[in-house]
């Protein structure tokens, strides 16, 4: 059974800053890395290979740099790799088209995995539309899959109920953080990965047209005021004033 | 000239950051109270591979360079000292003195075992008389028929209680000093082999230290190390190797230090501030990274050396573990002087930081030691 997991890198979002002057997010200097989610998406690739067998793809877009996070999840276990070239910033609907592009290319494929959204947007979108660029099904928020020859069966985490869905092939399945813990690769997993086949592919080498639909004007942090208001001690009166003053903004209820 | 990781030995960083950060890091500070073994992690990184960096791949190693053990030791270490002593005497006293000494008998029959972790390794080189003068040890071995007869003390030996492979040192010949003494492989199993008291230590508490007895012990001929009066020299070899292990350990520690140092004082407020604002802070926090860069780069370098394959690399060893250990003593002192009163408790990792740096300084030779050889192969 071949599986493609759409992997994406993204900023150490805990090591930003805002701008206190411009009220921006300091994006330049951040460490990069493979978005947590999708590592979750090759753990459950791997198990699911570990049961049917087949080949795991990994598919990632961006700039040359992301080779390096591309190796990571050679690494852990997936097969091989292809690195899209990004023409510049993507809106969800250009980053899928290119994403459905190279998966029209592969074509032959039984499960598409990705992460349930990326820690740095968090849009969530990218498997939904992808699936429907590809018209077949989709089992979105899964914290628990269990694919057999024929269907795969997923358990969707929807916060106060957990919806079951079964399908046939091909599927999409966004998976959540809840799903596995994705695992470290050994050191023989990390020299094996050097040698594993990464292909690049630009835009002109898939049948896409790309068309920007959402311009993305401003990027805003979120400023919050401290009030800055101390309690000398831990006596009593003191939390009492701390939890009435707390109840009067609404923290409290 | 490159100084930069190439990009395996950055992955490897990586993943050797990432797993001490889930799997050591939260359990270190109760090991260390509990002066409990670190086995339960020892199994894990067996399954990374983190017990047989160095042991060639045909032996079921990763066969890594030494700038890759190097970085194996150091991360293990900043989250715990002891896991990372343990690590550095299995890969660089036990296997590879195999590696490097052995006859492919030898190398067949233990290397897998502590490549896989099966067997944890050690090296009892010590005696209670024979500390930094090796050559004055009084172990025996005596061989007889297709056996060696070993009687002796060994002392201080990382891992003894535990260890199941442990490259020992004995006297064939008294009459040849230090060209009298051998190297044997043996295992724990043997008859006569015994562990002696389990010391109580200041600190790495989590790594057990030990007496070892030898009454009687019968060692097959075929585990000789190397021949019959080379053990001196293998033992100053393996030393030579091991340091950069300890060094790499060392470096570990003081990057833990610098690391909570520049936590705490960011969080700290005093005189309405965090102590980070006060210049006194400052300038203890840029000293600490200054030393910690100039003494990860000297073990680099001794690593370096090590693997272009020369075999000469003892002083370059001998100045990175002295300058990193004394590097790590500097670094927790000043630590736990920026914590102030908070560090001086078991509530902060300081605290435990300040204990396991001082060993750094004593084993695999002292400081002392270190300058010896330094000023000996200047004034050569």
């Amino acid at each position: 059974m071949n599986i493609i997991v759409c992997a994406k890198q993204v900023v150490e979002i805990s090591e930003m800053k805002i701008d206190s002057s411009t009220n921006k997010p300091i994006l330049s200097g951040l460490d990069k890395k493979v978005n947590d989610i999708d590592k979750n998406a090759i753990e459950e690739a791997i198990k699911i290979k570990d049961k049917t067998g087949g080949k795991i793809t990994v598919i990632m877009v961006g700039e040359p740099d992301v080779k390096e996070r591309m190796k990571e999840l050679l690494a852990m276990g997936a097969d091989e790799g292809i690195l899209v070239n990004s023409p510049g910033d993507l809106d969800y609907s250009q980053l899928t088209t290119l994403l459905s592009g190279a998966i029209k290319k592969i074509g032959d494929y039984s499960i598409i995995l990705c992460g349930e959204a990326s820690t740095d947007m968090f849009s969530g979108q990218v498997g939904p539309r992808l699936a429907g660029m590809l018209d077949i099904s989709q089992i979105t928020y899964a914290q628990k899959i269990d694919a057999t020859k024929d269907n795969v069966t997923g358990e969707r985490n929807l916060g106060d109920t957990v919806v079951t869905l079964e399908s046939s092939y091909p599927v999409l399945i966004t998976v959540t953080k809840e799903i596995n813990e994705p695992r470290l690769p050994s050191l023989m997993q990390i020299l094996a990965s050097a040698s594993k086949p990464i292909l690049e592919w630009s835009v002109d080498d898939l049948d896409v047209t790309l068309e920007q639909k959402v311009l993305t004007t401003d990027l805003q942090g979120i400023s919050m005021d401290r009030k800055n208001e101390i309690y000398k001690d831990d006596s009593d009166d003191s939390i009492q004033k701390l939890v009435d003053n707390l109840a009067k903004d609404g923290v409290l209820r | 000239m490159q100084l930069e990781l190439n990009e395996q030995q950055k992955m490897i960083q990586k993943m050797v950051r990432e797993f001490a950060e889930k799997e050591v890091a939260p359990i270190a500070a109760e090991l260390d109270e509990k002066e409990e073994y670190p086995i339960k992690t020892l199994e894990k990184m067996s399954k990374l591979g983190l017990l047989g960096v160095i042991i060639p791949q045909e032996y079921g190693g990763a066969g890594l360079d030494t700038i890759s053990y190097e970085i194996v030791v150091e991360e293990i270490s900043r989250k715990c000292a002891s896991t990372g002593v343990v690590t550095s005497v299995h890969n660089s006293l036990a296997a590879w003195p195999i590696m490097k000494y052995g006859t492919e008998e030898q190398k067949k029959k233990y290397l897998p075992i502590l490549a896989k972790g099966e067997k944890i390794g050690a090296f009892a080189a010590t005696e209670p008389n024979a500390g930094s003068d090796l050559g004055a040890m009084a172990t025996t071995a005596v061989l007889k028929g297709d056996k060696y007869i070993i009687n002796g003390d060994k002392t201080f030996i990382t891992s003894g209680p535990v260890a199941g492979i442990i490259i020992i040192f004995a006297v064939t010949d008294k009459e040849a000093g230090a060209k009298g003494i051998s190297a044997f492989i043996v295992e724990s199993d043997m008859k006569g082999y015994k562990v002696g008291s389990i010391f109580e230590k200041l600190g790495i508490n989590a790594s057990q230290t030990s007496e070892l007895i030898f009454e009687n012990m019968e060692v097959p001929k075929e585990n000789l190390l190397g021949a019959e009066g080379d053990g001196f020299k293998i033992a100053l070899k393996t030393l030579d190797g091991g340091r950069i292990g300890i060094a790499a350990q060392a470096v570990g520690i003081a990057q833990a230090a610098l690391d909570e140092s520049i936590e705490y004082s960011k969080q700290r407020q005093q005189f309405g501030r965090p102590i980070a604002k006060f210049q006194a802070i400052q300038w203890m926090i840029a000293d600490m990274a200054t030393s910690i860069e100039a003494a990860r780069l000297l073990v680099l370098n001794a690593a370096y050396k090590k693997d272009q394959g020369s075999g000469r690399y003892s002083k370059e060893a001998a100045m990175a573990k002295l300058f990193a250990s004394e590097t790590a003593m500097d670094a927790v002192l000043k630590a736990v002087q920026i914590h102030g009163g908070y560090g001086y408790t078991k509530e902060y990792t300081v605290e435990r930081l300040f204990r396991d740096a001082k060993i750094t300084e004593i084993y695999e030779g002292t400081s002392e030691v270190q300058r010896m050889v330094i000023a000996g192969s200047l004034l050569r």
